[in-house]
């Protein structure tokens, strides 16, 4: 169900968290909110949860003015970054506990926890208590805990924030499926750029409590909108008033009239890509992408003179 | 080498500040004979005594149990103007010594105090009574559960209330179902601390009970009063019981206590 944020404002102390953000969320969408901290994405969730209150603005869950509503009457889910489990609870109760106490009848309780339970694979582990599951295991039990009660909608503030590289990449996965599956409106709150590129449908860019950019995946890196998201998301380097990513430079070992020198300053191989540092003659430093065959090809090392040449710019009016 | 050194400090110095007197109570206690002391603890006045105690104790501990709870919920949780100044009168009675505080309620409902004339005039007796002792009682026994829960209200912090609450769970509940079995522990060391200082009150309500035996006589005052007039035994009788009754209070909590382990 849809997410309609209306000119909402949110000020701590002289720190102004939120600045007059609307924001639609269509039905069935995965949403991230993406920023750097501070930017307001995770103060603007807890305020459609109802976990903080705006200052001004209206905040309508599908269709339905929610402003002044308090949580356990919004019908949304929420996760948290450290799984806020309830830890004298086993996984079974936890899961059961939003439909306890909205005094569902026993059967259905325990058929509905056992379902989902399946789904989070984490069937076997209903006796368990939350200290005797690994992170990755403790945020799926919190997913399907929020799941339980069919919530309008899903909310997940850093969800992988806690968990190691290799478990994040699996649950991303795992997160995008489950939304498939379920077609629950899911936003979901996240400093990675990767994480909200590779699970998202659309992506929220959020800087200073404002929104610089809402678009695709592939529209957000091709086509952004301002300089901010120009190198918030993914790498770029500077020229003037031109940007350029590290894989629009072209490296060559001579000089022609629209090239410009520098020096490699360092080249790390990285698998398939290699990324190597340069330092242009005015001291900026580079960024470039390239290819294992390119590097091998330029036999590039340290202090070694190339010539650069961007094959695609980009240029912010004003 | 150091950690055995420190142990035995440790481990003196409780033998010295604790064990030593607590002993010599038991000792002392069966000088005369188990039947003399039988004879002393079943004195009808002595009797009285321990009824008075356990009766101002049974009011006070769940009263200050259940203050002390909300304090602590006011403190910690709700970020009101003024949390500091609730923070640090929770602790006066640590801080003020009972006779003041004694003292202090004496002035409130003697005859020329601000309450005072409000009761009399209405024919409720408060000082040379059961309301004065109670209320002295309460005052000084007030910070301890508030003072063990605060700091895990603080631990546990407030992630699980509101995943409750956007789980649909309102405030009651929450605080049933999530917040109370989280404190528990903190709350039941509280009760045990709070009952043992109702149990050993001496100073506020010697102050206020007017020492009437067998009518404003607690078991503390009982003591006393046996001391004074040569009843060492006797004396030494009621404090063996009182203390006998503090440890079965820990005990029962030490005893209570491992089963949280394996949750």
């Amino acid at each position: 169900m849809s997410i309609e944020i209306r000119n909402v404002s949110k000020r701590f102390g002289s720190f102004q968290a939120v600045d007059d953000v609307s924001l639609d969320v269509d039905g069935g969408s995965l949403t991230a909110l993406l920023g750097p901290s501070g930017s307001g994405k995770s103060t603007l969730l807890r305020i459609v949860a109802g976990l903080e209150w705006p200052d001004t603005g209206e905040v309508y869950l599908a269709g339905e003015n929610t402003t002044e509503a308090p949580p356990q009457k919004r019908g949304v889910g929420f996760v948290f970054q450290h799984y806020a489990a309830f830890k004298h609870m086993t996984v079974r109760q936890n899961i059961a506990f939003g439909l306890e106490v909205r005094k569902r009848p026993k059967d259905e309780v325990r058929a509905r926890v056992d379902s989902l339970l399946e789904l989070v694979q984490l069937h076997g582990f209903g006796d368990r208590y939350p200290t005797q599951l690994s992170g990755g295991q403790r945020q799926r039990m919190a997913l399907a805990r929020a799941l339980a009660p069919e919530p309008k909608v899903l909310l997940l503030d850093e969800p992988f924030g806690a968990l190691d590289a290799r478990v994040r990449a699996e649950l991303r996965v795992w997160l995008r499926r489950l939304h498939d599956e379920t077609q629950t409106t899911t936003v979901f709150v996240t400093h990675d750029q990767e994480e909200a590129m590779e699970v998202a449908d659309r992506v929220v860019v959020m800087n200073r409590g404002r929104v610089e950019q809402v678009a695709g995946p592939r529209e957000l890196y091709d086509a952004p909108a301002n300089e901010f998201v120009m190198s918030f998301v993914g790498q770029a380097n500077r020229f003037g008033d031109t940007w350029v990513r590290p894989h629009d430079l072209q490296l060559v070992l001579e000089p022609n009239g629209s090239t410009r020198e520098a020096m490699v300053d360092r080249v790390v191989h990285l698998g398939f890509e290699v990324r190597a540092e340069l330092v242009r003659d005015d001291g900026e430093t580079l960024a470039v992408q390239l290819t294992r065959d390119q590097a091998e090809q330029l036999e590039l090392e340290r202090g070694q003179i190339v010539y650069v040449r961007p094959t695609r710019e980009t240029t912010f009016a004003g | 080498m150091r950690r055995l050194g420190l142990r035995s400090i440790a481990l003196g110095y409780l033998l010295v500040v604790l064990v030593g007197p607590l002993t010599m109570v038991f000792w002392r206690s069966f000088d005369k004979g188990g039947a003399h002391l039988w004879h002393s603890l079943s004195d009808p006045n002595t009797v009285h005594a321990f009824k008075v105690t356990l009766i101002i104790t049974a009011i006070s501990v769940p009263l200050n149990t259940v203050f002390g709870v909300v304090c602590a919920l006011a403190i910690v949780r709700r970020r009101f103007p003024g949390a500091g100044i609730v923070n640090a009168i929770v602790d006066l009675p640590l801080a003020l010594s009972p006779v003041v505080v004694g003292l202090s309620l004496f002035l409130l409902y003697g005859r020329t105090g601000w309450f005072g004339p409000f009761f009399t005039r209405h024919g409720i007796q408060i000082l040379f009574s059961l309301p004065s002792m109670v209320i002295a009682t309460i005052f000084v026994s007030l910070p301890f559960v508030a003072r063990e829960v605060v700091p895990t209200l603080r631990e546990i912090g407030d992630e699980q209330e509101q995943a409750a609450h956007t789980l649909g769970a309102g405030a009651w509940t929450t605080f049933r179902r999530i917040t109370l079995p989280s404190i528990r522990w903190a709350v039941i060391y509280g009760v045990v601390l709070t009952t043992a200082r109702c149990l050993g009150e001496y100073g506020a309500v010697a102050v206020v009970s007017g020492h009437i035996e067998g009518q404003t006589e607690t078991a503390t005052l009982r003591v006393q009063d046996a001391y004074e007039n040569f009843d060492t035994s006797g004396a030494y009788g009621i404090s063996l019981v009182l203390a006998v009754m503090s440890v079965l209070v820990l005990v029962a909590m030490t005893l209570l206590k491992p089963k949280e382990r394996t949750a």
